[in-house]
């Protein structure tokens, strides 16, 4: 496929976008077409509401054909969004793809300048330097790379388990690599679920087993993944299997070492209980943990604190499952394609003094709630509050951590629903008065708005109104040994008292608290607020910018069960499209070498962080491996000699820019209408 | 460390123990304290609510003033403004200059007219903060010669000092008094009123208003067993101070609670005399604790 036009003089379309009034809105687009109608070289300059729209696109294929247009530019969005759109056209049209030039006069212009005239000024000059670049501009053919057909997932809540799930089941081999000793995630603490109030262990456990027993599954718990290499459809990851101290193979889940451990009685906070109920150090999180397997805590066993406990749990183990000296076992994998689905934490409550918690016993977050009244909880799901009291009051307070400038500035989503089916669940084992104190009720979701309903219906109280504080002071005799809720009712507008036995923080989302770390090692970005950000936010909500990177599930952004688990199905099925392409199309922004000018000095090897030079001995030469090349440029910087260039990053693409930007506005435009 | 002192309107008049005992530990922790020279009001509340203009122009001159001072005289660019209210109106001033262009242009306008520039480099600071902060507990702790073992102490902080600008400590439940009183040897106690409001200057114009929340403030912390009321703004320890008398005898009931400044318990806890901390200009002396000598353990 050649479409070249060789050395014939550059012939260039211009396109300015009024992308509705998004550009328009600030940019003068009819002034800017004007301007660089002017321009040397450019044949055909044309304004357009939409570019990216099917007219757009066939606009500038019909004027390729009917003006022998040999060069184009389109300036409208972020090329991240449409610069492939815009490429296919330009194909459409006869010309090779790479014949174009994008110009982002929306992000880079008119979203960030108040000013018209100076937004309008701004374009006119970008647009100056991509149509002297274009100019430059040769044709590329892109490379195509094989997919490595196995994925990695990291995390094993429910968005990790769906994900998992959904690709093994379509024959792909998966690694889920989960941090804690189980899968099972948040949603398996949970007690009920909302709005269909069915147990979340009963719709989760099933899911897990099926994870435990899938022939296409490996599954790595009590794991984390520590470095990643490669690139879409290459990745080596290497995974850092923490030792249990037990044998995962010989294990069968038995129990009776933890009933021989030399502790009579839990003793240290018992994480899957929220900290409610103690636990020895020798462990199974809870009942369905998945994998069945026991795990040891170094931190709080006397054999690894002291050497000196006498074992009774390895005496009693008859399949020699313990294990003292297990080592950290580090593995490494390679897959094409990776779902990250590493979920949320809950906003601390300590954060926020003013409520109490940690202060005042009868306080809880709604985690702890969730426990509180499970089966299998600390108290077996009857309500017994930390001073042996059964509550008659409840205040659930929304929005703990959620909406307010002070914490977190977004809505956790998912806290109104949750506090209603907790209000629910209390009033059922209590039959105490339920306050629910909102900001707003947000029950946007499928028979969410029906279940707000019931919840009327079932005389729990609704008031609007920010909490103010939660104290023990008391003003009348009526709220003696009660929690004094402080809150101003908005609908009647006075402050209210309600004294309370028992008080339940909504607390909300929150980014995990390695996000960050997490990021960098998957080379992807976060939004403002720390969750992972996705490549857009309404068309492609879980790919990443970084190829063959999903995400799925709380990792993006406060999400309910429902929503997470769409996501992960999504997520999958993205996964599936590179795998089932068998192939990907790379950018070939590629460096390449000019072997005669290379003096075979060597100093681009050690420069390159992708590795993807080497030197060839028998030439004495450079050696690009342009699957590897990640286009970053640095070696095109660093060769002494000038040999190593880059496609579509051509010293005379990017002089040829830098002189357009600085060249003063051509005279017949600067007496032209003014912008 | 040296800095800069704006004693505002209340230091010489109804504060003045706030001031001889800030000064007198400034002195014992050797740390200088110059005075603004020809200082004029902060601007606060009255002026605040009723020409914005003004209170920012009074309140300008001052940082204007404390700016050329501190560079003339060496004595730095933080001026500590004991009085809440002074405190939060020279910080508020600072920060509209800073952020409302608006409020900057007509606040030039009034400096130009006085021959006077300000660059925006003052940073105003509350005692307690430098105390806490500059100083450090560690430091305090070391030069108490009398510890106040045993006095249960509710530290007030009154709503200016952290709301809306929480420069030092959080906005709803502050801690640095607590850490301090602790630093002392001494007891706080847990007090979730410690932001409410002390009626400002309700006390004088409806006065049942104003009544009403002091008396919601004693009554609780002495029923948390407090034998006294710490507070860090001259206005909140006049509330609180003066008007029990009247409470009495409008609410029919005994009420009594010495309420002191911090920087007097400082001052006890280093083992200085009741004179140099004003302590005979309190209306509600904490007797007990009282004509204690240095190294003489509290009277529990």
């Amino acid at each position: 496929m050649s479409k070249s036009n060789g050395n014939r003089p550059a012939r260039i379309g211009f396109y300015v976008c009024h992308c509705g009034h998004n550009i328009s809105g600030t940019v003068d687009v009819a002034a800017v077409a004007r301007y660089a109608q002017a321009l040397p070289h450019v044949v055909v300059s044309r304004e357009y509401k939409y570019m990216c729209s099917d007219p757009g696109q066939e606009r500038i294929a019909q004027d390729i054909r009917e003006h022998a247009l040999n060069r184009i530019v389109v300036a409208s969005c972020s090329p991240l969004l449409h610069e492939h759109t815009f490429r296919t056209a330009v194909e459409k049209g006869g010309l090779n793809p790479f014949f174009f030039q994008m110009v982002n006069i929306r992000e880079n212009v008119s979203w960030v300048n108040e000013s018209p005239e100076e937004a309008t000024e701004k374009a006119m000059d970008l647009a100056r330097a991509a149509v002297h670049r274009v100019a430059f501009h040769k044709a590329l053919e892109p490379k195509r790379v094989p997919i490595l057909p196995d994925v990695l997932v990291v995390g094993g809540g429910i968005a990790g388990i769906h994900a998992a799930l959904t690709l093994a089941n379509a024959g792909r081999k998966v690694v889920l690599v989960e941090r804690e000793p189980t899968i099972g995630g948040h949603m398996a603490m949970f007690d009920k679920t909302f709005p269909t109030l069915d147990c979340a262990a009963c719709i989760l456990t099933p899911k897990m087993s099926q994870v435990k027993n899938h022939p296409n599954i490996t599954l790595w718990t009590y794991s984390e993944v520590s470095k990643v290499e490669g690139y879409v459809g290459n990745y080596t990851i290497t995974v850092r299997r923490k030792p249990r101290y037990i044998s995962e193979k010989l294990c069968v889940g038995c129990m009776e070492c933890i009933e021989a451990c030399i502790y009579k009685e839990g003793k240290f906070p018992d994480e899957f209980n929220a900290g409610l109920s103690r636990r020895k150090p020798i462990y199974i999180p809870f009942p369905q943990a998945t994998p069945q397997v026991v795990v040891i805590d170094p931190q709080t066993c006397i054999e690894f604190k002291t050497g000196k406990c006498k074992k009774s749990c390895l005496e009693k183990c008859d399949r020699d499952a313990i294990d003292f000296s297990q080592k950290e076992v580090v593995e490494e994998i390679r897959v094409g394609t990776v779902i990250l689905a590493t979920g949320y934490k809950t906003f601390d409550a300590g954060r926020l003094p003013h409520y109490g918690y940690g202060k005042y016993d009868n306080v809880y977050t709604s985690l702890e709630v969730e426990r509180l009244v499970n089966a299998s909880g600390p108290t077996g799901g009857e309500l017994i509050l930390r001073d042996g009291r059964r509550p008659k009051t409840v205040g659930i307070i929304h929005c703990v951590g959620s909406r307010d400038r002070n914490t977190n500035r977004w809505c956790s989503r998912t806290c109104c629903m949750y506090s209603l089916k907790l209000a629910h669940l209390l009033k059922e084992h209590t039959d105490a008065e339920v306050y629910n104190f909102y900001i707003d009720i947000r029950a946007a979701g499928k028979s969410y708005e029906e279940f707000y309903d019931k919840l009327l219906e079932e005389n729990v109280h609704f008031i609007r109104g920010r909490v103010a504080e939660v104290t023990d002071w008391t003003a009348r005799p009526s709220e003696e040994g009660k929690l004094v809720i402080r809150v101003e009712d908005t609908m009647i507008g006075v402050v209210r008292r309600i004294p309370v036995d028992m008080v339940v923080l909504a607390v909300g989302m929150e980014p995990q608290f390695d996000a960050q770390e997490v990021r960098r090692l998957f080379n992807i970005s976060c939004s403002t607020e720390g969750f992972f950000l996705e490549r857009h936010p309404k068309l492609a909500p879980v790919d990443t910018f970084t190829d063959g990177v999903f995400i799925a599930g709380a990792c993006q952004g406060p999400k309910d069960i429902p929503d997470s688990v769409a996501q992960a199905g999504a997520a999958a099925s993205q996964a599936l499209v590179l795998i089932d392409s068998g192939s990907i199309e790379l950018e070939p922004n590629t460096a390449y070498l000019v072997e005669e000018d290379c003096s075979g000095c060597k100093s681009c090897l050690t420069i390159c962080p992708y590795h993807a030079i080497s030197h060839d001995e028998a030439r004495k030469k450079a050696s690009i491996n342009e699957a590897l090349c990640k286009g970053c440029g640095t070696c095109t910087a660093t060769c002494p000699s000038g040999a190593i260039r880059q496609n579509l990053f051509e010293d005379e693409e990017i002089y040829s820019e830098i002189r357009g930007l600085l060249t003063p506005m051509p005279a017949e435009a600067q007496g032209g209408e003014s912008c | 460390m040296r800095y800069l002192y704006y004693p505002g309107c209340s230091a010489a008049t109804t504060g003045k123990a706030y001031e001889k005992s800030l000064l007198a530990i400034f002195r014992a922790l050797s740390l200088s304290m110059d005075e603004l020279e020809d200082w004029n009001c902060c601007g606060a509340t009255s002026y605040m609510a009723i020409d914005e203009t003004k209170a920012f122009a009074l309140a300008a001159r001052n940082l204007a003033l404390a700016e050329e001072q501190g560079r003339s005289s060496g004595s730095g660019h933080e001026i500590v403004a004991p009085c809440s209210a002074c405190f939060l109106v020279l910080t508020k001033t600072n920060q509209y200059l800073r952020d409302y262009p608006e409020v900057r242009s007509r606040i030039v306008q009034a400096l130009d007219a006085a021959g006077l520039t300000y660059h925006g480099t003052v940073t105003v600071r509350h005692p307690l903060d430098v105390i806490v902060n500059d100083i450090g507990l560690e430091r305090i702790e070391k030069r108490v010669t009398r510890r106040l073992k045993g006095m249960k102490v509710a530290c007030y902080y009154g709503c200016q000092m952290v709301r809306p600008f929480k420069t030092f400590d959080h906005a709803f439940y502050p801690t640095s008094m607590d850490r301090l009183v602790k630093a002392l040897g001494a007891d706080p106690v847990d007090w979730p009123l410690k932001t409410r409001c002390c009626g400002g200057t309700l006390t004088g114009t409806i006065p049942e208003a104003g009544l009403r929340l002091n008396r919601l403030l004693i009554k609780d912390a002495v029923k948390r067993k407090a034998d006294m009321i710490l507070t860090c703004c001259p206005l909140c320890q006049f509330n609180l101070e003066c008007y029990q008398d009247q409470i009495a005898r409008e609410y029919q009931e005994k009420i009594h609670c010495p309420i002191l400044y911090f920087t007097q318990l400082i001052g006890m806890a280093f083992g200085l005399g009741d004179d140099e901390l004003g302590m005979s200009l309190l209306f509600q002396p904490p007797t007990r604790f009282l004509g204690k000598q240095k190294g003489e353990a509290a009277h529990v």
